[in-house]
């Protein structure tokens, strides 16, 4: 730290000044490794191929990302744009995990409202919860067709986690408020209106965190399975035409859309949660 | 004056529980007759069913038997007769201090803008200025009390119940708050039922005060506090005032089970 940016900290003490420096030292060296060690990764998977400790048939390298992906920026008849995958998967994903948000917080609602539903569909909820999803997914194709098979899994892997958590967040409400509001006499809808939900944005938002994970996993597995577009398509062709490049690239791109989609929920939290 | 009904009057409520073990009596025949505008507070050991009182006049709990009469009219089991304030101030962390005073309103159907309207003189008015569009987070313990306790005059019933509502205040600012709820309430007329654990703060405010026993709870003695009003802080140094807190004392530690010295 030089002394000329310590101009603004004039008037703080030197113990504060020293510790704020700390501070901010502590940051930098927390993102200078974590570069660091996203560096190290690209650096290893590029010279381990090349120097044929793996065989690169089986990894490709990241050199390669960039010029296999222009290559696929541009349609062929045999081949969409990798943007058009990229969209594709991106909208059913948003589309997955808004219904899984919607329909699960009007479940859990619902649970909530009837107590006694809740006690009756209890363990076949866990159970739901437990199964592997994934095993739907030829099922699905069955019922629902190459398109919406696709939405129905990316709805169906992230519904009954958001059933769960969003009830026990109904559940955790403090049983006063809740009384406070019956004091003024309130009805039970406007329990919920005004005490219930509102109190449960924090569970509404972490149950957002998850799903925008697991709604992924569901599309891409869906379109491992059905799509003709699609990242999940994508990797499904360039495995078996073996082109690795293919393969790490809409890889590559999945990590960014997550990356994205996980920044965006960060932001609205830091919205939401600024006025508590 | 004798011939209207008491504002309040708790006939003859007993409260039975039934639990794993058993019946637990939480309270026997329990009678309260509070007329108009009287300061009346309950003191008693915890267990005591000062807060199941509280819950039947509210109308949240039916008792076993007996009634509770509001001007003379049945309103056992009826929600919304009475403004009350729970232990906690129970604010909720997601509205500004005004858009939580208006609450109990809100509840009740009134208009948002002149429920807003009407909160915001009496913020004004009741040491909340400045603080109207703030959160609750940001308060003080003693703001967040004041906060709970002008949502429930807001709610407007003749009959305020307030539970212990400086329990966990620290004792300067409980004095503070003291006088801030006796100018409360003789510029708003109310009739208060006050439940603490504190036996000057007791006396100091009350017009009666009703000393509680526990297992089961009951009325021990209700005693009347003829200090002359408005009171000051001296007060509590008279030798009247002592002689009540003693009595007051001896009751409660007679009553009490016994307990190890250290409690």
């Amino acid at each position: 730290m030089s002394k000329a940016n310590s101009a603004t900290l004039a008037s703080a003490s030197p113990q504060y000044r020293n510790w704020l420096q700390r501070n901010r030292r502590d940051q930098i060296f927390v993102r200078v490794t974590q570069l660091a060690v996203l560096l190290v990764l690209l650096i290893l998977w590029e010279v381990l191929p090349k120097a044929q400790i793996i065989n690169p048939l089986f990894t490709s390298y990241p050199s390669m990302l960039w010029p296999t992906f222009l290559e696929l920026l541009t349609a062929t008849p045999q081949q969409a744009s990798i943007l058009s995958h990229t969209l594709s998967t991106v909208v059913a994903t948003v589309i997955g995990f808004a219904a899984a948000m919607v329909l699960g917080t009007t479940i859990a609602a619902t649970l909530w409202w009837w107590n006694s539903l809740y006690k009756v569909l209890d363990p076949y909820l866990v159970v739901a919860n437990a199964m592997p999803k994934t095993a739907f997914v030829p099922i699905f194709y069955i019922w629902l067709g190459a398109t919406l098979s696709i939405y129905g899994m990316s709805l169906a892997i992230s519904l009954f986690v958001t059933i769960l958590m969003i009830y026990s967040g109904f559940q955790s409400i403090d049983p006063n408020k809740i009384k406070l509001a019956q004091s003024f006499g309130a009805s039970k809808g406007q329990i919920l209106r005004k005490v219930v939900l509102p109190g449960s944005v924090p569970t509404l938002i972490a149950t957002l965190k998850v799903n925008a994970g697991l709604s992924l996993v569901g599309v891409v597995v869906g379109e491992f399975q059905s799509a003709n577009l699609g990242l999940g398509y994508l990797i499904q062709y360039g495995s078996q035409i073996f082109k690795m490049n293919i393969v790490m690239t809409a890889v590559t791109i999945l990590a960014i859309v997550s990356s994205v989609m996980y920044l965006a929920i960060s932001w609205l939290e830091a919205v939401v949660m600024r006025r508590r | 004056m004798l011939s209207s009904p008491p504002k309040l009057y708790v006939d003859n409520v007993c409260m039975t529980f039934k639990t794993a073990t058993g019946v637990f009596e939480a309270l026997v025949p329990v009678t309260l007759s509070i007329p108009s505008g009287r300061f009346v507070s309950l003191i008693g050991p915890s267990g005591c069913g000062k807060s199941t009182i509280f819950n039947i006049i509210a109308g949240l709990l039916e008792p076993t038997a007996g009634k509770v009469l509001i001007d003379g009219v049945d309103a056992t089991g009826t929600i919304g007769r009475v403004g009350y304030m729970l232990q906690k101030d129970l604010l909720l962390p997601w509205r500004s201090v005004l858009d939580n005073v208006i609450l109990g309103m809100e509840i009740q159907g009134v208009p948002l803008r002149e429920a807003r309207e009407r909160a915001l003189s009496l913020l004004q008015r009741y040491g909340l200025s400045g603080f109207e569009y703030l959160y609750p987070s940001t308060l003080s313990g003693g703001m967040r009390q004041r906060a709970a306790l002008l949502r429930t005059l807001l709610f407007d019933t003749d009959i305020i119940l307030l539970d212990e509502p400086f329990g966990a205040l620290d004792a300067q600012t409980k004095l503070q708050m003291q006088e801030w709820l006796m100018q409360l309430w003789s510029d708003f007329g109310k009739t208060v039922l006050f439940v603490t654990h504190d036996v000057e703060e007791a006396i100091y405010l009350s017009d009666e005060v009703h000393v509680m026993g526990t297992r089961p709870g009951c009325i021990l003695e209700s005693i009347l506090i003829m200090l002359p009003r408005p009171r000051v802080r001296t007060s509590s140094l008279t030798p009247e005032f002592i002689a009540i807190k003693e009595h007051c004392l001896n009751l409660l530690t007679a009553s009490a089970p016994a307990l190890p010295e250290a409690a």
